[in-house]
């Protein structure tokens, strides 16, 4: 693949935006675990799907190019986002139920523009599962952006996030602005999906997030390692998932999340091993 | 004369339907330490999330530090520890360095990163709670009663004038106990930081405490620690509805 990596433009594009989703998705996604709204992705990914259904949906009505895929997606996730804060505020004590009636919503609405854009096609099929020759030259730049601007307000806002997750009522006794702080973070995630959905599929976009963050979580003692382990295990997914996926024309989606499936096995066994050692010593 | 650190004026609240708290008026002095009791229901922890703000009173004036609580800005002046306290996310990947410098995170605020002073700030206050050697260990493997000192550092840690705790000793052992009232003791005398210390614990508090407050929707009882412990039986059972006995722990 490396040397192909310098021949063929696409192939730059899609490692190099594989590296960058590698960095954001498990950042997010470490904050979404810890605050167990792990399913929040999943409900964004399927309401994205939505989005690039009618993304499809356009191109086929106008011969030009009215909105991509990619970009509708982007705007249907950050819609959906939205949609779910104003649903936590509506069921205040049932506050995850937002969460179902967006994924469910996601999903109809696909089915529907989907059949209305003709049904199943290759473009689809990439977005499902991913795809190493997806990434156009405006598609790569704008997942830049998207990077600057996650990174950007994570480090402004990381002691603010950091504190709400722990302890929401303690932060709003504190004076920091729980719902403004809270919507930021939702709007990234949005922004962060609608970036990976190229790279791994809209079905595998919340393992990108969740997985690298579960197997760090067993390891980690602070917050900070969580995040540095998370993505170390992101980027190991990506690369190792994208390069094979690559040889053995598999989409990527498959391979980055089965690799990441792997490190989560070996960090459950490494930890089970290290307990059973400190018994032995224990006890001899 | 000492500075009005609380001050609440007829103050109702009732969640939907429900009457819990009927006009309270309640003053509390800086330097005081107050131990608000009463039985299960009786309204403590919605008295003192209507101090916080966390509640709005349907009628009546609440008065932080001589403001308005609506115009109320200086929160970091104020420390708390909830009564949930200690039932956080034990697996929170998080230090107990992390953890107390939470509690700075409003007052550096927006925009302003941890310099190396707030940093210094963190470490006295883990000092301060005699935690200091396990600074940098996860949260999750202390045990309850070195979480509930963590949570006190936290609220410590912005410097407060007042310490609100909503049964900060539930399920931490005797010996505990009594080394974290000695702490709020000290904290009170030597940092004069006035107290509001819920709890069911009436005999402990009776001897820490300079005054108790009791209620029960309203405000039965409000004066000094000596007083309540010397009220009859009968009166107590009164505002309890049922029998109680304060049982006093000398044994130490
Ligand atoms: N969120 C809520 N919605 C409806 N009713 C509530 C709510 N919180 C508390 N109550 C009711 O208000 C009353 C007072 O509750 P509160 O928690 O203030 O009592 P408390 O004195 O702190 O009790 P405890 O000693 O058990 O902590 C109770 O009867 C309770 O059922
Ligand atoms: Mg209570």
């Amino acid at each position: 693949m490396l040397a192909d990596l310098l021949q063929f433009e696409f192939l730059r594009h899609t490692f190099f935006t594989g590296l960058l989703v590698g960095i954001i998705a498990p950042l997010l996604g470490a904050f979404l675990v810890v605050r167990r709204l792990s399913l929040l992705a999943d409900a964004l990914s399927h309401v994205t799907l939505a989005g690039i259904a009618f993304g499809l949906f356009m191109e086929k009505r106008f011969s030009y190019p009215v909105i991509t895929p990619f970009y509708s997606g982007m705007l249907f996730s950050v819609i959906g986002a939205l949609l779910i804060e104003k649903l936590r505020s509506i069921y205040k004590a049932y506050q995850e139920i937002g969460i179902p009636i967006i994924l469910s919503s996601g999903v109809g609405l696909s089915v529907i523009l989907i059949s209305l854009a003709n049904g199943f096609n290759t473009d689809l099929f990439n977005y499902l599962f991913g795809s190493v020759s997806a990434v156009s030259r405006s598609d790569f730049y704008s997942i830049i952006a998207i990077t600057v601007i996650v990174l950007t307000l994570i480090v402004l806002f990381y002691k603010e996030l950091l504190t709400l997750s722990f302890d929401e009522e303690h932060a709003i006794v504190t004076g920091i602005h729980a719902k403004r702080i809270h919507f930021i973070f939702i709007f990234l995630t949005a922004l962060v999906i609608a970036a990976s959905i190229r790279i791994v599929g809209v079905l595998l976009v919340s393992a990108l997030m969740t997985l690298p963050v579960a197997s760090a979580m067993r390891l980690a003692s602070s917050f900070k390692q969580l995040i540095a382990y998370s993505v170390l295990f992101a980027e190991t997914s990506v690369i190792t998932g994208l390069i094979s996926g690559y040889y053995l024309d598999i989409p990527p989606g498959g391979t980055i999340v089965m690799v990441a499936v792997f490190i989560l096995l070996i960090t459950i066994g490494y930890k089970r091993l290290l307990a059973r050692r400190i018994k032995g010593v224990e006890q001899s | 004369m000492s500075k009005t650190i609380i001050k609440l004026e007829n103050v109702y609240y009732s969640y939907e339907k429900k009457l819990v708290l009927e006009n309270i008026n309640l003053t509390i002095k800086e330097g005081m330490f107050v131990g608000l009791v009463g039985p299960n229901g009786g309204g403590k922890t919605t008295l003192i999330k209507i101090i916080l703000g966390l509640l709005k009173p349907q009628r009546g004036n609440v008065y932080l530090l001589d403001k308005p609580i609506d115009s109320f800005k200086d929160w970091n002046r104020i420390g708390y520890v909830s009564q949930k306290a200690n039932t956080f996310n034990k697996g929170f990947p998080a230090t107990v360095f992390e953890v107390v410098s939470m509690g700075l995170t409003a007052k550096v605020g927006y925009f302003r990163f941890f310099n190396k002073r707030h940093k210094e700030r963190v470490l006295e206050a883990i000092r301060q709670v005699d935690l200091e050697s396990y600074a940098y260990e996860n949260i999750g493997n202390l045990s309850g009663g070195q979480q509930q000192r963590v949570f006190i550092a936290r609220a410590l840690v912005s410097d407060p004038q007042l310490l609100i705790l909503d049964e900060p000793t539930v399920g931490i052992d005797y010996q505990n106990v009594k080394r974290f009232y000695d702490l709020l003791y000290k904290l009170n005398k030597e940092k004069n930081i006035t107290m509001l210390l819920v709890t069911h614990d009436t005999g402990a508090v009776t001897k820490y405490a300079t005054e108790i407050a009791c209620i029960n929707q309203k405000l039965h009882f409000h004066g000094e620690a000596c007083v309540y412990q010397s009220l009859s039986q009968e009166k107590l059972s009164k505002i309890y509805g049922h029998p109680v006995q304060i049982v006093v722990h000398d044994h130490d």
